[in-house]
Parts: structure tokens; C-alpha cells; sequence
């Protein structure tokens, strides 16, 4: 299984626009859920295209309501966010399914649906984006095969172990070849090994271009990322002394 | 335009509970039933209504309140007046017989002056005014009534009544339509898990529609079908060999017409139920972002 993991990954998708020079940016946003306090303030920053992001900070600090602003499962109430250079924190939203199939989504809990089987939850992306039965039956092996549940494929999520439900994650959120990964504490339901590949498996779509947003705890994973930018919210605000994430570098090769 | 009913066994997966689960069907059996005995009703009525006004909208009866002395002769000038296509008499003892249902024998006394009734048919646009004269030459105080004023009162009563099944035949489609919104509603909520994961992965909402419209309409198709059914099988039994609505109306049957009518019920059930619950789905999914 570890070769499979650290093979070539198995791209089925479309090609990819390169010259977007910034994947991701949020002028002054600000996010509160009804009416409660802020959680998320005065947020200020670009994400490059083809970059790779740790999203870190303390609990309660804000990461995942600003990976739902990421992934479009929030609206800002103020300020405003630009994804894939389209200004969409007033899009209608029947203008957003097209933006949410360029992004995959890993979530802390998985979030797979009880009554599918593997192969159907990893499928999902596609029949969503149109793919017929015989289009999406050959990229689904691969992919089952990619991440080592070639034989699990009928397997119902909760027939599989925590760390099998997190790779049908990974591959339903990466089979449709996403410009933009989001994941929410991946490792924090697996063990050490299974963080490791994880990681590796994150650099190396990182590699092939897509732009990666990992929200973490996990310093160990922080520091076995050489040149990943990190992003800390501290209390709803952005803390980046060093002024990276409103300059980004060009993207990393 | 019908592609979203024949989808993928996998799409059809995405919902995970079986068909014919929960009360929809059901309800809309009932209604299904309920409209087909309703619907049967209203046309036998009109078909009744039909029949009868056909039948008596060229009829006169000609009426001489002191008798028949001039029978035979005042017949005989109507025969030729111009216009009347057939002519009837009413025989004086069965003038006496029903004049004995309120008088007893009384009705028998030789005493007794029996009015003449003569009943007669005309050409559509006959002037009646002009066999009113020529009839009250032989017979002075002779009066000429139409049928159709005589049973209007019944007719308005058998309009009233279709009126009535028809409206019941709406509230019951409104009724039924509000049972399929309720019903989308709980499924909606039964299944937001996995509305919530496709939406995030780009579907839009008439992909999610489509498959609580597939389901709302097969649970309606088969809800109708079988309500219609039952409802087919109440009428046979009811009409026993001879028309169901001639039994309850004397003599009106319904019409191929009218069975076709009876036959689009469901389907029209149907058609009603799956828009009401496409309307609803994407109504509710309008209100998630």
C-alpha cells in the first residue's frame, strides 16, 4: 500500500490554468454566524496558485470557519473574497456549483455518505460533474487502487476503519482533479503512518499544481513540509509577521 | 425533458431508502380513490343533466283545464301545424289515475273536470306563440309550457351538484398536493447529510431536485394508480351490470368521453404531485447557501 501511496497520482481531470496569479484572496473579511461576535476579522491575504498553506492557530481561533469561506459553505458578511480571480462573496448562488467542483474538501469527519458504497462515495464528484457510469468506472479503480481499497470497494463507510474512511475522503476530494485542496485536520483521526502518507500524498498534488490549504494542529506535519507557507489566526485575526501571505512567492515547482 | 427519471442505479442510490416507503403513497391513494368516485359522480351527473336537457328542450305539453271535449280535433291541428314533429295525447284515465294519487277515488267521479294534456315536439325555432293561437281557436283556454321550465329547478340542483364534485375533485388535488410538500419537506430534512455533501462538491439544485422529484413522482404514480384502481373496482361493483350512474340518476351512463377523463385522473394526480414537489424541493434548497 505505501508504494501505491507514493506512486504518480492518478489524474483524471481537466487541464490547468498556470497563470492565475493568485488562487485565493480575502480583502477585509470579516465572518459572524447570526448575531454573534465576529469570528473571523479583518482577514487580508492572497493564497498563490500552486502554493502550499498550514492553516494553524488555537482552537476556537477560527480555522474552520475560514476554510468554509475557502470551500464556499459560508459567505463573508463583509469585506470581500476572490477565488479563482472571481469576486464571489455576493456571487448568486447558483453561480457557485461551477467554483465548488475546482475545489476538494477533506473534512475532519469525513463526511461520507453512510449508504454509499466506497466506490459510489468516491464517484460522487464526477456523476456530479456529468461523468456516466463508464466514464467514472476506470478513474474510481484507479483511485480506490491509489490509495490501497482496491478490495474495499463495496465496503459501506461505516464498515471501514477510520483511516479507510479517511482515504475515501481524500479520494473523493481529489478525483476531480481540484485547483484548490482544503483539508480540516486530516491527521486528526489517524495515527502517525497514516499522517505521514497523508502528507505525502498532499505534496505530492502540491507538486502537480493543485494549491493545498491544510488546517492542523499538528507541528510534526508543519515542519516535514519544507517551504509550505503558514498561515496562524490567533482570536478570529490573522497573525503573519512576516507580511508573506499578502506578497506570496511564485508558485513552488 | 423527462431525463431526470431515468437515472443511474447509482443516483438512484444516493437517497438510500426503498420506494414505496412512508404514508405518500398512501395518501395519495386515498385521494386518488376518493377523486375517482368523486370525479365518476360529477360525470354521470352531467351526462344526466346532458341526457335529460336533449331530451325535453324541443317538448311542450299543450294543457286545456276544462277537458278534452276537442281532443281528437285539436290534435289533429297541431299534427299540421307547422313545426311540431310528433304529437302525444295523454290518455284521460291516466290523467285520472295520477290525479288519483292526491284526490283517492274522488278522482274517478264523472263530476271530476280532468284537464287535457297534450305533450308535443318542435323544430328547433318553431313559433310556439303561433300554435298557442291556432290551438286556443278550438280550444279557448288551451296554455302551452315548455318541459324546460318544468324541470329546471332539478337541473340547477344536478349543476349545483357537478359544481360541487368538481370542486371537491380541486380540494382534493389541493390536498394532496399539500400532503407531497410535507412529505418533501421530511424528506429533505431526512436526507440533508447528503444534500449538504453534494452541494458541496458543486451539485446544483435541480441535480439534487431531480432526485426527490424521481421518487415523489414514482411514490405518486403508484399512490394514483392503485387509488384509481380500487376506486374502478368500487365503481363496477356499484353499477352491478348496468351503468353505476344510471343507478343514481335514472338513466345517464358515462360517456368514452368521460371514461378517458376518468383514466387521465391518476396520471394527471401524478403530474400535479411531482411539480408541487419539485416546486417545494427547490424552495427549500433556495433557503441553504
Amino acid at each position: 500500500m505505501d508504494e501505491a501511496w507514493q506512486g504518480a497520482v492518478p489524474w483524471t481531470g481537466r487541464g490547468r490554468d498556470v497563470d492565475l496569479p493568485a488562487i485565493a484572496e480575502f480583502d477585509s473579511v470579516g465572518l459572524r454566524y447570526g448575531t454573534g461576535a465576529e469570528v473571523l476579522r479583518d482577514l487580508d491575504f492572497r493564497l498563490a496558485n500552486g502554493g502550499f498553506y498550514f492553516l494553524t492557530g488555537p482552537s476556537g481561533a477560527g480555522k474552520t470557519s475560514l476554510l468554509k469561506l475557502l470551500y464556499l459553505a459560508q459567505r463573508p458578511t463583509r469585506g470581500r473574497i476572490k477565488l479563482f480571480g472571481e469576486e464571489l462573496s455576493e456571487a448568486p448562488r447558483e453561480a457557485l456549483p461551477p467554483f465548488r467542483r475546482r475545489i476538494g474538501v477533506v473534512f475532519q469527519d469525513f463526511r461520507l455518505i453512510r449508504h454509499l458504497s466506497a466506490f459510489d462515495n468516491i464517484a460522487l464528484p464526477l456523476r456530479v460533474a456529468g461523468a456516466t457510469d463508464e466514464e467514472l468506472e476506470g478513474p474510481v479503480r484507479e483511485m480506490l487502487a491509489w490509495v490501497g481499497l482496491a478490495d474495499r470497494a463495496s465496503a459501506r463507510p461505516p464498515t471501514l476503519s477510520g483511516g479507510e474512511q479517511q482515504r475515501v475522503a481524500i479520494a473523493r476530494a481529489v478525483i476531480n482533479r481540484p485547483d484548490l485542496l482544503v483539508a480540516d485536520e486530516p491527521t486528526g483521526n489517524v495515527d502517525a503512518d497514516m499522517a505521514k502518507r497523508l502528507l505525502h500524498l498532499f505534496t505530492a498534488l502540491n507538486r502537480l499544481g493543485t494549491t493545498v490549504v491544510v488546517a492542523t494542529h499538528d507541528v510534526g506535519l508543519i515542519s516535514a513540509t519544507p517551504g509550505a507557507e503558514m498561515i496562524r489566526l490567533d482570536n478570529g485575526g490573522l497573525a503573519d509577521p512576516t507580511g508573506m501571505l499578502r506578497n506570496p512567492p511564485p508558485r513552488r515547482g | 425533458m423527462l431525463r431526470w427519471l431515468f437515472v443511474s442505479p447509482a443516483d438512484r442510490r444516493l437517497l438510500g431508502t426503498s420506494r414505496f416507503r412512508g404514508p405518500t403513497p398512501w395518501v395519495i391513494a386515498i385521494m386518488s380513490f376518493s377523486i375517482m368516485l368523486i370525479a365518476a359522480t360529477g360525470l354521470a351527473l352531467a351526462s344526466t343533466a346532458g341526457s335529460l336537457t336533449r331530451a325535453i328542450e324541443q317538448r311542450y305539453a299543450l294543457e286545456v283545464p276544462n277537458g278534452g271535449e276537442n281532443l281528437d280535433a285539436l290534435v289533429a291541428s297541431l299534427k299540421a301545424a307547422p313545426g311540431v314533429t310528433s304529437i302525444e295525447a295523454v290518455p284521460e284515465s291516466e290523467m285520472r289515475r295520477t290525479l288519483g294519487r292526491w284526490l283517492g277515488p274522488e278522482a274517478e267521479s264523472a263530476d271530476l273536470p280532468v284537464p287535457a294534456l297534450v305533450n308535443f315536439d318542435v323544430r328547433p325555432g318553431t313559433d310556439i306563440a303561433a300554435i298557442q293561437r291556432r290551438a286556443q281557436t278550438i280550444a279557448p283556454g288551451a296554455e302551452i309550457s315548455a318541459h324546460q321550465d318544468k324541470v329546471a329547478p332539478l337541473l340547477r340542483s344536478m349543476h349545483a351538484l357537478q359544481w360541487l364534485a368538481f370542486g371537491l375533485v380541486v380540494l382534493l388535488g389541493a390536498a394532496a398536493a399539500a400532503a407531497v410538500v410535507l412529505a418533501a419537506r421530511g424528506a429533505l430534512d431526512t436526507h440533508r447529510f447528503t444534500i449538504e455533501v453534494m452541494h458541496g462538491i458543486g451539485a446544483t439544485d435541480l441535480q439534487v431536485t431531480h432526485l426527490f422529484q424521481r421518487k415523489i413522482a414514482l411514490d405518486a404514480l403508484v399512490g394514483s394508480l392503485a387509488g384509481a384502481a380500487a376506486g374502478a373496482v368500487v365503481l363496477l361493483l356499484l353499477a352491478s351490470g348496468a351503468s353505476f350512474a344510471g343507478e343514481l340518476t335514472g338513466g345517464g351512463t358515462l360517456s368514452v368521453l368521460d371514461l378517458v377523463i376518468l383514466l387521465l385522473l391518476p396520471f394527471a394526480l401524478t403530474i400535479l404531485a411531482t411539480w408541487v414537489g419539485r416546486i417545494a424541493v427547490l424552495a427549500a434548497l433556495r433557503e441553504a447557501l
